[in-house]
């Protein structure tokens, strides 16, 4: 695979594909998409398969000078990786899902999909500043698109919403990449993630990039727009959102905010505390009172995503690695939750859950597989929530007890809600005879559900495999983020240094890593502020 | 002084004017039958002054060897840029007319009148002088041989009360601000004792009396109405719904294009040694002009009238590349230009295309509900139009905005870059009701008119530019650019 340019590739397949789609009928533009997406995938399988672990940091570099003011430059870490492996994941099972339920414009529909990927990997493998948020901000054309033409009833209220907030967000984060790029000469990614900015400034540019990321997690109180966005939009654009869309926000920080403002980062973990706290508590309480079953869901992924940013401020190898596996297992685990209420809405066309109920009688593959996903995402162990939530819960409890308890209730409130609208749905007496008319799941819907369940079971069981590709560049980062750490409350007592990296294998040791995340021994003036938000 | 070389420099306009007088008598002796052929004649003279320029334009151009006429007339390289967009503005306006004027919207008259390409032409000779000028006496004589064809392109459709409206308001503001701008630069010579932009530059160092700031102010103010920055905006929405649409296109594009280059070069050559004066002025200008032209479109029903909104608010973004006052901001202020020029070019391209059976054009929201059903070649193209106009990566408009924030962000004003950065969103919010009425309500007006093969070109065209693919224009855009304000500033 030496030479060739796989990101390019992977980027030029669905392109060619949307393009492609906008001019050939339905059914064509179906088996295009569908080829376009699983080509796609099996390039994804090939970098992932020639992905060396262990090795440099960023692998399958690509630049090409074409257009002036910034590079066309591409790279990938594991990080960036993963988040790549999810999104060609899901694309298939987008388009499946979409198979029979859009009959509406499916040309279009298919190419903006299709768009949508090329985006999507896009602003993951790109290198250069301005790269990234012309792929990052370009994903509003689709998304706009899917929402408005294909959603629902109140469609254009949402598509409104979901553009202007975002792109209100974003326009600040631009001003301070100019001022960044003024600053450091470049805009070279790997190099801005090791420049010192000064501490001063760091505090505007990390508040831009901020306004920018926490519309897209969303963090409460921004996250208006995603219940909105969600329920009008169709099954598919509902399962990008949530599995792919909503991680720009986390990747955002994992890339920008934390290795280059790391001092700015100590300084505002309170804030990103307190709104996840609030987060995790508030959007649980609304998510067990929603009669709408996408809403529910929507509201689960707020809740979800507080845990992530939870983990990332949480300044320790635990809360990263544990951030990146809730963002990877809530990218598959809401992204079939959503799949599983197309699967029935295809067959009601309705989202509420009083007209459903008792679906295991008659749908008992259809609810086996909603099962699985409900427990996933309450966090059963064995399965990946477990891992990504535990992880990240372990992280924070080091840095703060207070926020690990009250983010845990999440948890608790996770199950309540999740378990609730399982009862609704799938047990008890069929109450409503169309309901209870209703088939069970086609050989195309198998397709869909069972490869993610199959990943979810995978990474609750081995999260190694996931974990792996990632490790050296979370190691990177925490020692980046080591100097900066605010003091945490957990009384570790100093003991005997570790001669190797704490999440180092055996084969492999690494010595680039500081150690400042277990010792107390890091209380400068910048994290009194963090202090306060914990106690 | 050497007449031949002065000539040789003014070759262009040499073109453009002998071919404008002789379709005049053609013309007059012809009658309207002529008008295809006339159109056809002086676009093909566009076309000759246009290739003049290009080895000016591509090896760049400056110092005393582009002075004509004792210095009344420079040709540099930023004069030759800003002519290029004047004489392809010009251009399209004339291959988009003919077939607007064979419809019923053109009211009574049917057919062009044959005076319609003379006073294209005409109008260009002006703005190349506009933009060539370097002495007040000449850009006066410019900027009024602009005008006053304009004023009567406007008008043109005698018996449409609207385009006589039109006419008429452009003309009494017009005038209005021509002699406000003529008494600032009564002034100046006043203060400075003379005419020449050298002479007045160097008239105006040191420590600025009450009365040259006056002279400043006022040569600014009537600058500001040609290019209708906020708050000398109010004809513009008028004169735009009141316009035949292809002149419309036409003063969207070529008299900004040619009013800008003249600001800056006013603002720079004159005024370069009081940047204070003015700062603050075209700072104040550029972000009214971005809030009002972004809140006065949101309420708008007529397509025209945002159109004409829409340009307000990109003159603002413009403007802003003016106030950071140095070469990096007139470099991003002409990439911008460029940009605006293709996207304006192709929105009203697509206006023109929008009609019924007979040939009506729809000029309402109403009219195009679900276009991308009936026409989606044309909703497209209009979608990348407005994303791009809201400037939305990955679509050119975004590089017009990002060259444009990034000479502001470089020069330090970064406050004054995110309050208009901020502001940027109001503007998206009308951008983005253009695609939700052309692509998510329901198809009510049935547009079935067919368009002429130049309109698909032109479309075709400007959509392309405007596309990602346009990003590979990009480093020569730049490179272009970049000579263009080097010439600017090395007179400073």
């Amino acid at each position: 695979m030496e030479g060739l340019p796989i990101l390019s590739l992977m980027m030029c397949v669905p392109l060619a594909g949307a393009a492609a789609c906008l001019f050939s009928g339905a059914a064509a533009a179906r088996w295009i998409a569908l080829g376009a997406t699983l080509v796609t995938f099996v390039l994804g399988i090939a970098l992932w398969a020639n992905y060396d672990i262990g090795g440099p940091q960023w692998q399958f570099t690509e630049r090409r000078d074409l257009f002036e003011g910034f590079e066309y430059k591409l790279g990938i870490d594991g990080i960036a990786l993963m988040l790549i492996m999810l999104s060609v994941f899901l694309m298939p099972i987008c388009i499946l899902a979409s198979w029979e339920s859009v009959t509406k414009r499916v040309g279009e529909y298919m190419a903006a999909f299709l768009f949508m990927e090329v985006l999507m990997i896009g602003t993951f493998a790109a290198q250069d500043l301005f790269l990234f948020y012309v792929f990052f901000e370009a994903g509003l054309i689709p998304m706009y698109l899917i929402i408005g033409v294909w959603g629902g009833d109140n469609r254009i209220y949402a598509s409104y919403k979901f553009f202007l907030y975002t792109l209100l967000g974003s326009v600040l984060m631009l001003i301070a990449m100019f001022w960044m790029v003024a600053e450091a000469g470049t805009s070279d990614i790997p190099t801005l993630m090791e420049y010192g900015f000064p501490a001063g400034a760091q505090t505007w540019l990390w508040l831009a990039f901020f306004a920018s990321f926490a519309v897209k997690v969303p963090m409460w109180p921004l996250h208006t727009w995603l219940p909105d966005a969600h329920v009008q939009a169709p099954t598919a654009g509902s399962v990008i959102l949530a599995g792919v869309l909503l991680k720009l926000g986390g990747y955002g920080f994992i890339r920008f905010s934390l290795p280059m403002f790391p001092e700015a980062s100590a300084q505002f973990a309170w804030l990103v505390f307190v709104l996840s706290m609030i987060a995790v508590v508030y959007t649980s309480l609304v998510a067990l009172v929603q009669a709408d079953m996408k809403k529910l869901i929507a509201y689960s992924s707020v809740a979800h995503m507080a845990i992530v940013t939870v983990g990332l401020f949480a300044f320790n190898v635990q809360g990263l690695e544990g951030a990146m596996i809730v963002m990877l297992s809530h990218g598959l685990v809401s992204g079939a939750l959503f799949l599983c209420v197309g699967v029935i809405y295809d067959r009601l066309h309705t989202r509420e859950i009083a007209r459903y109920g008792g679906l295991a009688i008659n749908m008992p593959y259809y609810a086996l597989f909603f099962l699985l996903f409900t427990m996933a995402s309450i966090g059963l162990p064995g399965t990946s929530g477990f891992v990504g939530e535990f992880l990240s819960l372990a992280g924070i409890y080091q840095t703060s007890s207070l926020v690990a308890l009250i983010s845990t209730t999440g948890i608790i409130l996770g199950a309540a809600y999740m378990l609730y609208l399982y009862r609704r749905v799938a047990f008890g007496g069929q109450t409503n005879a169309d309901a209870a008319a209703m088939p069970d799941i086609s050989a195309r819907e198998w397709i869909m559900m069972a490869p993610i369940a199959a990943a979810v079971l995978w990474m609750g069981v081995y999260p190694e495999s996931f974990l792996a590709p990632m490790r050296k560049d979370i190691a990177t980062l925490d020692a980046r983020l080591a100097a900066a750490a605010p003091a945490s409350d957990a009384r570790l007592a100093p003991g005997t240094p570790r001669a190797e990296a704490a999440n180092a294998l055996g084969h492999h040791g690494g010595g680039d890593e500081g150690t400042g995340h277990e010792g107390m021994d890091h209380s400068g003036g910048s994290t009194e502020s963090a202090k306060e938000g914990a106690h | 002084m050497d007449f031949a070389a002065s000539f040789a420099l003014v070759l262009p306009e040499l073109v453009l004017t002998g071919t404008g007088l002789v379709l005049l008598l053609l013309a007059a002796w012809g009658g309207d039958k002529a008008a295809r052929q006339i159109a056809i004649a002086a676009a093909a003279a566009l076309f000759v002054a246009g290739i003049l320029i290009v080895p000016g334009l591509h090896f760049g151009t400056d110092g005393p060897a582009t002075l004509a006429f004792g210095g009344l007339f420079k040709v540099d390289s930023y004069a030759l840029f800003a002519k290029a967009l004047i004489y392809l503005s010009a251009i399209a306006a004339l291959m988009i007319a003919p077939s607007f004027f064979a419809s019923p919207s053109a009211g009574i008259e049917r057919g062009m009148r044959a005076e319609y390409p003379v006073l294209v032409l005409f109008a260009a000779v002006g703005m190349s002088l506009m933009v060539s000028a370097n002495d007040f006496m000449s850009l006066y004589l410019g900027l009024e041989l602009n005008s006053l064809s304009a004023y009567v392109l406007a008008a043109i459709l005698r018996r449409d009360t609207r385009s006589g409206e039109a006419g008429l308001k452009y003309f009494v503001l017009g005038a209005l601000a021509s002699g406000i701008l003529l008494y600032g630069m009564s002034l100046l010579y006043g203060f400075t004792g003379g005419t020449s932009f050298a002479a007045v530059r160097a008239g105006l160092t040191g420590e600025m009396g009450t009365g040259a700031l006056f002279g400043v102010i006022f040569v600014l103010s009537g600058l500001a109405f040609k290019i209708s920055a906020v708050p000398f905006h109010m004809w513009t929405p008028d004169v735009y719904e009141g316009a035949p649409t292809p002149v419309t296109a036409f003063f969207a594009t070529a008299p900004k294009v040619a009013a800008v280059a003249l600001t800056a070069r006013v603002v720079f050559e004159v005024f370069g040694g009081q940047v204070a004066a003015w700062q603050q002025i075209v700072m104040f200008m550029a972000l009214a002009s971005i809030v009002f032209g972004a809140l006065g479109a949101i309420g708008q029903e007529n397509l025209k009238r945002l159109l004409a909104y829409s340009s307000i608010n990109n003159i603002g973004f413009i403007l802003l590349g003016l106030a950071v006052a140095n070469a990096d901001g007139a470099s991003a202020m002409l990439v911008y230009l460029f940009i605006y020029v293709a996207m304006s070019i192709g929105c009203f391209v697509a206006l023109l295309m929008l009609r019924d059976e007979e040939g009506n054009l729809y000029e309402t929201f109403t009219d195009i509900r679900g276009l991308s059903v009936t026409q989606p070649a044309i909703a497209w193209a209009l979608l990348i139009f407005m994303f791009s106009l809201a400037g939305i990566p990955p679509l050119l408009g975004f590089y017009a905005k990002f060259v444009v924030f990034q000479a502001t962000i470089e020069a330090g004003l970064v406050a004054f870059g995110a309050i208009a950065i901020a502001t940027s969103v109001i503007g998206a919010f009308y951008y983005i009701k253009f695609v939700k009425v052309m692509f998510f309500d329901e198809p009510v007006g049935v547009v079935t008119g067919r368009s002429e093969a130049s309109h698909w070109t032109l479309l075709g065209l400007t959509a392309l530019i405007i596309s990602p693919l346009g990003y590979l224009l990009t480093p020569s855009l730049t490179d272009l650019a970049d000579k263009a304000a080097a010439s600017l500033f090395l007179a400073v």
